[in-house]
């Protein structure tokens, strides 16, 4: 089944444009990770595919298992099974990561054990009364952003560098609790939950087998296939020389 | 007077409880309801603690009198002057040496007659070594919109006391209220204050100031203003730490629907080793209206630590889209925020008054975000 499908999206922030043509379809059960430099609009892809208000879709659609959500507001496409854990969310004063928690459980129509389940499984009991990203350290917030998600349960669940300040000890359990929620514990042909996963490290291929592998380059989807295989050769050739490797292996793919 | 638990029409029950007011042998160490001039109702529930109308205590300890005009000057304003006469009413309340009184104290300041100007004279007291919370709630009759209700209110708290003393508002709209209150803190005394005011009123003028003499004194103020369109609000806090090592923590948080909103703040230091932090944060969520923060720090010594920081602004809209994220409308997420944005950590405050602001809070903040 189709989950996401994006056509020939194009975005600007402000005026300015952040992603030209970018074309995707992600099936039920897959999971895509998401290189590409900094700057090359990885995280703007993500927003736009959420809703963030301030990301403009001048071009292109995104269809999200099989309805038009181009124009629907943030809550609405989060209501329809899209999930995002976010690399810098906001602090919210006064609203504490409890309240937040039990708006996801309602959502995601989990119980109030859940909650407290899943927060000792990441180690964030202590952390509930507190605002919100207030005075987390960068691994608090992740552990939380992921912690949210769970309880909201979504089918295709966006990753945007999910484990970038996360200490060490924890990376293994940041990893656990991504596989859990995209099912990677199951066998492939039971896998339900999609996902899309940013990182320009690739650290978190070492704890998440992901299905396919992508980059986003200068505002385009320029390369897929192996995940691992696009790794090394990013590490081996840098970006330009690894989009141009498979430029040349797949001449007719995705570019003017 | 009657020690019964009195009734009410539906109606006043349900705005006394809008300002913490309950009648709830339970949940409540004693009760106290002056309604216009007269006291209606007073009654004990527990040992510990002395309550009675001001009048009355000046009759059984002849030691009350010296108390008056002793934090609050007598001549500070024509409204002090105001109410320095024969007819003023109020209660005094008071923590005896020693005693623990967690369950909070109730008294009720109630304008029941239109056009009425209720005159208040308060003397609390919180002997050495006691611990005494009060709710204070100030409301009038449904109907009646117009009236004015000056109130002087001294506080002491003695050496090894803690006072906490939370006031919450529910005025109309023609109602002009002047509280006038000062307190002395002695030696490693705390005081902490409370003002939560969420409903319409014409003008609330008020500059609660706290006296840290004593040495390693706290005091803590935290206020809670919504104004509606036609509102005024000039309030603020003051301390002034006079005490080695007194310090004092201002907290406000302003929320301007259409309404004007003085929001003061005012530290004063002059002893070594003091301590005073002042934070003042408004949120505009109108194009009429106003908020305009003014906060003051004065050193009189050179060993002091004072800061301030203030804020205005609107609701952010990355918040917004953040909660939206998790499943929220727009209207939802919004109200989360202003409904986070009310909330104060006031560290020590006793959980049972927490709870009573939350309601106060929560009674209303739905109307904030249609």
């Amino acid at each position: 089944m189709d989950i996401l499908r994006v056509i020939n999206l194009g975005v600007e922030i402000e005026g300015k444009k952040v992603l030209e043509n970018v074309n995707m379809y992600i099936q039920e059960g897959q999971t895509y990770v998401l290189f590409g430099p900094n700057g090359s609009g990885k995280s703007s892809l993500l927003s736009a595919l959420i809703g963030n208000p301030k990301y403009k879709v001048y071009n292109g659609r995104i269809f999200f298992k099989g309805k038009d959500v181009t124009d629907l507001p943030t809550d609405e496409r989060v209501k329809l099974g899209m999930g995002i854990a976010f690399q810098n969310p906001p602090k919210v004063s006064g609203v504490k990561l409890l309240d937040m928690l039990k708006h996801c459980a309602r959502v995601g129509n989990a119980s109030e054990e859940k909650i407290y389940e899943y927060a000792e499984m990441l180690k964030m009991k202590d952390m509930l009364n507190r605002s919100v990203n207030e005075g987390f350290s960068g691994g608090e917030v992740k552990r939380s952003e992921l912690l949210q998600l769970l309880l909201l349960n979504p089918d295709f669940v966006m990753l945007d560098e999910p484990d970038s300040g996360v200490d060490l000890e924890n990376v293994s359990l940041v990893g656990e609790a991504i596989n859990m929620l995209l099912e990677r514990d199951k066998p492939k042909n039971k896998r339900k939950k999609s996902g899309l996963l940013i990182t320009h490290t690739g650290h978190i291929l070492k704890y998440v087998d992901a299905d396919y592998g992508m980059i986003l380059y200068k505002g385009r989807i320029s390369c897929i296939g192996n995940p691992y295989d696009i790794l090394d050769d990013i590490s081996k050739y840098g970006y330009e020389g690894c989009v141009r490797k498979c430029l040349k292996e797949f001449p007719n793919s995705n570019q003017k | 007077m009657s020690e019964r638990v009195p009734e009410f029409e539906p109606e006043v029950k349900k705005k006394l409880e809008s300002v913490g007011i309950e009648f709830n042998p339970e949940r409540r160490s004693a009760s106290f309801l002056q309604v216009d001039q007269k006291v209606q109702h007073v009654t004990k529930y527990l040992e510990g603690v002395e309550i009675m109308g001001i009048k009355q205590a000046m009759e059984k300890y002849d030691w009350v009198g010296e108390y008056f005009w002793k934090a609050v000057k007598r001549d500070q304003d024509e409204y002090t002057k105001m109410v320095d006469v024969e007819d003023v009413n109020g209660y005094f309340i008071r923590a005896l040496p020693g005693a623990k009184v967690n369950i909070p104290v109730e008294a009720c300041l109630y304008l029941k007659t239109h056009g009425a100007k209720q005159k208040v004279h308060n003397i609390i007291i919180a002997e050495e070594g006691s611990e005494l919370n009060i709710i204070s709630g100030c409301a009038s009759h449904p109907g009646v919109v117009s009236g004015m209700h000056i109130g002087i209110s001294e506080f002491f708290v003695k050496k090894d006391a803690k006072l906490t003393f939370t006031m919450i508002h529910n005025w109309a709209s023609d109602i002009e209220v002047r509280p006038r209150s000062a307190t002395i803190v002695e030696e490693n005394g705390v005081f902490i204050s409370n003002y939560v005011l969420m409903s319409p009123v014409k003008l609330v003028q008020m500059y609660p100031t706290a006296y840290l003499v004593g040495d390693n004194s706290v005091a803590v103020f935290s206020s809670v203003v919504v104004a509606k369109e036609n509102t005024v609000v000039d309030a603020g806090s003051r301390a002034v730490l006079k005490g080695e090592n007194s310090s004092a923590d201002i907290l406000s948080r302003t929320i301007s629907t259409g309404g004007k909103i003085i929001a003061r703040g005012h530290i004063i230091g002059e002893a070594p080793g003091v301590r005073g932090h002042l934070e003042c944060r408004g949120l505009m969520l109108s194009e009429k209206g106003a908020i305009h923060a003014i906060p003051e720090l004065e050193a009189r010594y050179p060993n002091v630590d004072l800061s301030h920081e203030a804020a205005i602004g609107k609701i952010a809209e990355e918040e917004i889209f953040y909660l939206m994220s998790r499943g929220l409308t727009r209207d939802e997420a919004t109200a989360a925020i202003i409904r986070g944005f009310m909330e104060i950590d006031v560290k020590g405050l006793p959980e049972v008054l927490k709870k009573e602001i939350d309601k106060a809070i929560s009674m209303v903040e739905k109307e904030l975000t249609t």
